[in-house]
């Protein structure tokens, strides 16, 4: 520790520190706008300016390591004489378009002009014009107003791993763009208008829309993908107007996917907002009662045994719960979270979750990738790999497709037989793994939803175990899930029955006869058409595949729609809370399935959120201590089977398009279409 | 006037053979190998007392400087810069050392490397001396060629190389973090500080850049004595010192003179005199654009050297006199450089890239009176508004000569302030009548 | 000279001669070569760099193209347009335009019948105004190509620029006939040397 003396007040400051952030230990707010402490420093905007005793000149504070005895002056009237010059120099060449820019309300430049600055322009010259630069459906630009603080172009050289911007030209004339233009190549594009201190860079799908203070923000978690980013989600009235991510820093720092953060208009789009029952072929509109008579009329007559339930990847704990609940009632054992097909087990936790946990890739050597691309299956896991990567001494060894995610990765094969290689230690790589005090390994769905996935997983097991990845206080055995719905599923037993059938088996029964009703929660992602001619209830938010081929719809809740528990990849179990309600008619999905149950005469015994909660606290006692993590036991689990030699592919093959939202939003069809250059697909999931 | 035989740059006019074997008959690489044999710390200790100051505009010890890198390697090589990126306006001594006395540079590089433990020296030409450069690159394969530098350079048994690199129009460069960016190819913009280089250099290796003129004079030092050099000059302020003297006088030329000698002196006996006569003086801008212009009235007295000239409030900078007669437009040849650094900002911090280019334009109006008299006083706060605040000293360079011309001139931009306002009232009066 | 957008590939010419430059640089930091390399294939493509070529210049020094586009608008001798066969840079900063640049400018313009920053229809110049070149004693200068001609006016100017155009190339240097910096009359120093002159 090192002794500084700041505005007369000494603090003790660890080693490494600078002087920006001992002054912020101090309690002295430095005021600035390059600087981010997650970024390299720049130095550049020179707002930051402190005196050191012994300096002739003011120092950048964000850029002076502290020196044991520094004594530093923040509120001298040189300093503040500093701040009020670069304000003023930051201000001659911008527009002062505040009445027209999103940023306003929430611009760094307005509120540090009004703390640090004059209160009237000495500049009498024409200011500067910028032509606009393209980068691509998700960010706006109006360089114009751009103070060069180059945040944007180090979060993407450093952070997303694209070096895609640069500043041009020099002087006055020096501009922030892109090389040819065209939309920028990374998932998490959206993070410069975070970054971007003024309204040079703004949310282009967002623009115009709303003023910040007419905004109501709920802070709840997001369902795109199994990373549970924490979020903020804006609304105004019935709309969800922008979604922004908030600080966790074991799950998405203060980062989001550009998924997560501009899917948003989907909500609007393709809802269900009233029930629906299918008559002459074609589904009509629709009462609760009505369809939940027609339900009730046709399980009612049906045995148990030939009713099965599938949930989809966006299903919150508590629908499942329900729905897993009826189903045990009507006396189905056919259920299934797992609508990939991926061979999951529940018997040991260890084997479904991240244990080593998002933040946990920090303090591993080395990393196996097994039929994951993480880049498009959980864009932040990737940015951490990159993180830890850039941190220097690790190597990223992968079994599956050629992958690019924007640092080296030693591709070692693309399927089962560089994986049976590794297991038994034939393969010289292995090394790699063995060699370094704290391996991990991340198992994709790829490599799962297979009809091999068991050996798979066991070969996993087996690689986990002979690298030594898992030991007292480290556990580098890692299952990547893509749907937010599926570690709470399995935590929850959202698997067959002894006797149950699995997501196949279910189609398979619907299409041959022998299952007679299958209730969908949210399932869009199967093949619709093997379903046969069973009755298919279908419960969601969005016209997708699912409610297309139900006889009945019933409408249910987004995730920013409901109060809802989230288990993400990790384990770590996070509480969403209700941004806006649904459309209509539309109800949460655990309520719906509890007002059904009593129709079909087999009454759940809960009636209020805390009652489902407490039952979820029951099967799985950690989705009832929020953000928790418990290290899960290792145990036996997969099969020592024989594999298929057929290569591993990623189940996200265009990473704009993985779920009924993403495929409702006109904001993820362009993105799709400009950045992917994708044309039509169908549904952008395989399995 | 210095001695001839105490002149250095004895090729500085390209009048004799420039290639090795004119080198050696002029002295260079003679017995360098003797030199390297003194060591590291002798070398060292003999520059530091010689008083050498930097040659590009600074004016730092460069024994000092050399002390710095360090003694031991950590596994990093370490390297020697040679700034010749010389652009400040008004100097053009670097182009006669590339040109007519490259060897003595090359020769340079070895000793100074050497002393600092440098396994190469990277020379930063200006892409523009493309001539230059290809003067260079001839001394430097002659000195391979010769065994004088390369491996074993000069039977020393240490190795040692020296490589050119072009520079391609970027005045910036001269500023020796942003120099050491562009030798990494990038931008030339400027590094923060600390790291200094000689901890974190070129390619993250310990780096000192020195100015050609320095490194060229080392060897001469070494071979001569350094009580040599310490006699030459004022304390503090030693040696010889190529002066560039452009501008208003009768013939413009480089010359190798002792430091500290009058300016006047140094005007009359070398170039000429000014245009006119001394009376004719207006101004000098001293040291190259970068420091304050100072009036006849201080030119009269004014000894050549760097504290002398700090103590009128300009400097030496690169020793590059720009003279200019009474029928100058002053506030024309300063806006003229006002222009010149906003051309030249790197634009990576904010107050040089913004404040560059309003002061070039209050200084383009004030070129023409059109500006209200207060705008002066606006003027010069912009200047310290800059200065001292910017991350290399391109910004302070930009302010100073505005500030030369407020603290000297500033009745004669009120006169036009006060005209333009007067013949604009004449033709409104005009008009309206 | 034509602005068409043709595909570039370095040949092994260039390959060779762009190996040479990158050898001077440690290991792994051929990207120390870019402004070199760039020079190069300007050379190559008659004095102007295409956007195919900074991209290939990346691929050549494993460099993102941003980083390079970076450099090449950084530098003012890269030049991103076309730009005429012989390209003249009058040096108008302080030294030279106490010593009347202002006239030489002219003498360009009526010469070549194009103004500062143009290019003439027929592609044989371009005229450009430049920051100091770093030759102030032998103020105006004028870089032509890759000389320098100094101690012009306006007449040693037009003579020079008709030459050139004429296919021939001057003695680049100073067009009075001084030795390059000494003072024009003969050096007030190293007298005992000026016997060699």
């Amino acid at each position: 520790m090192l002794t500084v003396t700041i505005d007369g007040v000494e603090v003790e400051v660890e080693a490494g520190a600078t002087v920006l952030q001992a002054c912020e230990q101090a309690g002295k707010e430095i005021p600035r706008f390059c600087y981010h402490d997650r970024l390299n420093i720049a130095g550049n905007c020179r707002m930051c300016l402190v005196e050191m005793e012994n300096s002739p000149k003011p120092i950048a504070s964000c850029a002076m390591p502290i020196g044991d005895g520094m004594v530093i002056h923040t509120n001298t009237p040189q300093v503040r004489k500093a701040r009020e010059g670069v304000m003023e120099f930051l201000l001659i060449n911008h527009p002062l378009d505040c009445p027209i820019c999103d940023q306003g309300g929430e611009c760094d430049l307005q509120d540090q002009a009004m703390a640090y600055g004059l209160d009237h322009s000495r500049y009498r010259e024409n200011k500067r014009a910028v032509k606009d630069k393209d980068l691509g459906p998700l960010v706006k630009t109006v360089m114009t107003r751009c103070i060069h603080c180059t945040r944007c172009i180090r979060f993407a050289t450093e952070i997303a791993g694209v070096e895609e911007l640069g500043a041009l030209g020099r002087g006055e004339h020096m501009e922030i763009s892109n090389y040819i233009e065209r939309a920028l190549t990374s998932e998490l594009s959206g993070n410069i208008i975070d970054l971007c201190p003024v309204g040079a860079l703004t949310s282009k799908p967002y623009a115009f829309t709303a003023r910040s203070w007419e905004l109501n923000t709920t802070e709840t978690i997001d369902a795109h993908d199994a990373v549970g980013s924490n979020i903020r989600v804006d609304s105004r009235g019935r709309s969800v107007l922008r979604v922004l991510p908030r600080l966790h820093e074991d799950v998405n720092e203060e980062w989001l996917s550009d998924k997560a953060r501009f899917a948003n208009d989907g909500l609007r789009r393709q809802r269900l907002d009233r029930p629906y029952i299918r008559c002459d072929g074609r589904l009509q509109p629709s009462t609760w009662d009505d369809a939940f008579s027609a339900i009730a009329d046709r399980l009612k007559a049906t045995n148990g045994d030939r009713i099965a339930a599938i949930a989809g990847d966006m299903a919150c704990a508590e629908s499942m719960i329900a729905l897993k609940d009826l189903m045990t009632a009507l006396g189905s054992p056919h259920v299934d979270c797992r609508q990939d097909g991926a061979k999951l087990e529940t018997e040991v936790r260890a084997s479904y979750l991240f244990n080593t946990t998002i933040a946990g890739i920090e303090d591993a050597d080395a990393c196996l990738l097994i039929g994951t691309n993480p880049r498009w299956e959980a864009a932040l896991v990737n940015a951490r790999l990159r993180k830890r990567y850039l941190a220097g001494g690790f190597r990223i060894l992968s079994v599956g497709p050629e992958l690019d995610l924007t640092i080296p990765v030693e591709t070692l094969g693309g399927g089962p037989d560089a994986l049976a290689a590794l297991a038994d230690g034939s393969l010289s790589s292995s090394a790699v793994l063995s060699n370094v005090e704290r391996p991990m390994l991340i198992l994709g769905q790829g490599a799962l939803a297979r009809f091999d996935g068991s050996a798979i997983l066991g070969a996993a097991r087996c690689i986990a175990e002979r690298c030594n990845m898992v030991q007292d206080g480290w556990n580098g055995f890692n299952v990547l899930h893509t749907a937010a719905a599926r570690v709470a599923g399995l935590d929850l037993g959202m698997v067959p029955e002894q006797g149950g059938r699995d997501v196949s088996g279910i189609l398979e029964g619907a299409g041959n006869g022998d299952l007679d009703a299958v209730f969908l929660l949210g399932a869009d992602e199967i093949n619709t058409s093997d379903l046969g001619d069973a009755f298919v209830i279908y419960l969601g938010h969005h016209g997708d595949a699912g409610a297309n081929r139900a006889d009945v719809v019933l409408p249910g809740a987004a995730y920013v729609e409901k109060n809802a528990t989230w288990v993400n990849t990790e384990g770590r179990a996070q509480l969403g809370q209700r941004a806006v309600f649904p459309p209509g008619d539309a109800r949460e999905d655990w309520a719906v399935v509890r007002a059904l149950s009593e129709v079909v005469g087999h009454t759940l015994p809960y009636d209020d959120l805390a009652s489902v909660r407490a039952r979820l606290a029951e099967i799985a006692p950690l989705l009832g201590s929020p953000d928790e993590i418990g290290p899960a036991t290792w145990g036996a689990f997969g099969t020592d089977g024989a594999m298929n030699s057929d290569p591993f592919a990623s189940p996200v093959s265009d990473f704009y398009m993985t779920n009924a939202i993403c495929r409702a939003s006109e904001t993820m069809a362009a993105c799709s279409a400009q950045i992917l250059g994708a044309g039509p697909r169908d549904t952008g999931t395989h399995g | 006037m210095l001695d001839d035989e105490d002149r250095i740059f004895t090729n500085l006019y390209g009048l004799e053979d420039w290639r090795l074997a004119g080198a050696r008959a002029r002295g260079d690489w003679d017995d360098t190998k003797a030199l390297l044999e003194k060591g590291r710390d002798e070398i060292i200790q003999e520059i530091k007392d010689s008083g050498l100051r930097g040659r590009g505009g600074a004016g730092f010890p460069a024994g000092l400087k050399w002390s710095f890198m360090p003694k031991e390697s950590d596994g990093r090589p370490s390297y020697l810069v040679v700034n010749a990126d010389e652009g400040e306006p008004g100097t053009c001594k670097d182009r006669d050392i590339l040109r007519h006395d490259p060897h003595k540079l090359v020769e340079g590089c070895l000793v100074a490397g050497f002393a600092m433990g440098a396994c190469a020296a990277y020379i930063y030409t200006r892409g523009e001396f493309h001539r230059e450069i290809q003067n260079l690159q001839t001394a430097v394969d002659e000195a391979y060629d010769g065994g004088l530098i390369g491996k074993n350079a000069c039977n020393s048994g240490y190795d040692f190389d020296v490589y050119v690199h072009p520079g391609a129009g970027a005045y910036i460069c001269g500023e020796e973090m942003a120099l050491i960016e562009s030798l990494e190819g990038k931008k030339g913009q400027p590094r923060l500080k600390p790291p200094f280089p000689a901890a974190v250099g070129v390619w993250g290796c310990p780096t000192t850049v020195n100015n050609v003129e320095t490194i060229a004079v080392a060897p001469e030092i070494l071979r001569r004595g350094y009580s040599w050099f310490a006699g030459l000059g004022r304390p503090n302020n030693t040696g010889t010192k190529i002066f560039c003297i452009s501008g208003h006088v009768n013939e413009p030329c480089n010359v190798e003179e002792e430091m500290g000698i009058p300016m006047r002196e140094l005007i009359e006996k070398h170039a000429g005199g000014v245009r006119g006569g001394w009376d004719n003086l207006l101004a000098v801008i001293p040291g190259g654009a970068s420091v304050p212009v100072i009036p006849k009235s201080v030119c009269d007295t004014v000894l050549m050297d760097f504290d002398s000239l700090k103590d009128v409030k300009s400097g030496l900078g690169t020793a590059a006199v720009i003279v200019m007669d009474k029928s100058t437009d002053i506030v024309k040849a300063i806006a003229r450089l006002s222009k010149f650094y906003m051309h030249e900002s790197c634009g990576q911090c904010t107050p040089c890239r913004e404040g560059t280019g309003w002061m070039s334009r209050v200084m383009d109006r004030l070129v023409e009176g059109r500006a209200e008299v207060a705008e002066i006083d606006l003027l010069e706060e912009v200047t310290y508004q800059i200065e001292g605040h910017t991350i290399c000293a391109l910004g302070d360079a930009a302010a100073w000569p505005i500030q030369g011309l407020i603290r000297h001139f500033r009745p004669e931009l009120e006169r036009r302030i006060v005209e333009r306002m007067l013949s604009d009232e004449g033709a409104s009066t005009e008009a309206a009548a | 000279m034509s602005k068409e957008r043709a595909s570039f590939e370095f040949t092994q010419a260039l390959r060779t001669e762009a190996d040479k430059i990158i050898a001077k640089y440690p290991k792994g930091r051929q990207m120390s070569a870019v402004l070199p390399v760039l020079d190069l294939v300007q050379r190559h493509n008659g004095g102007w760099v295409t956007t195919e070529m900074v991209s290939a210049v990346a691929e050549y020094l494993d460099m993102a193209p941003i980083r390079v586009y970076e450099v090449a608008t950084f530098y003012t001798m890269i030049n991103l347009e076309p730009v005429g066969e012989t390209l003249v840079e009058v040096c108008t900063t302080t030294p030279c335009w106490l010593r009347g640049c202002d006239e030489i400018v002219q003498a360009c313009e009526e010469t070549l019948g194009i103004g500062l920053g143009e290019t003439g229809a027929d592609g044989k110049f371009t005229l450009r105004e430049v920051e100091c070149l770093g030759a102030c004693v032998n103020a105006p200068v004028v870089r032509i190509n890759d000389d320098y001609y100094e101690d012009l006016d306006l007449h040693r100017t037009r003579a020079v620029l008709e030459l050139i155009s004429r296919g021939a190339i001057p003695p680049p240097g100073s067009q009075t006939g001084r030795k390059t910096s000494a003072p024009a009359s003969g050096p007030t120093t190293l007298s005992a040397r000026a016997g060699s002159f």
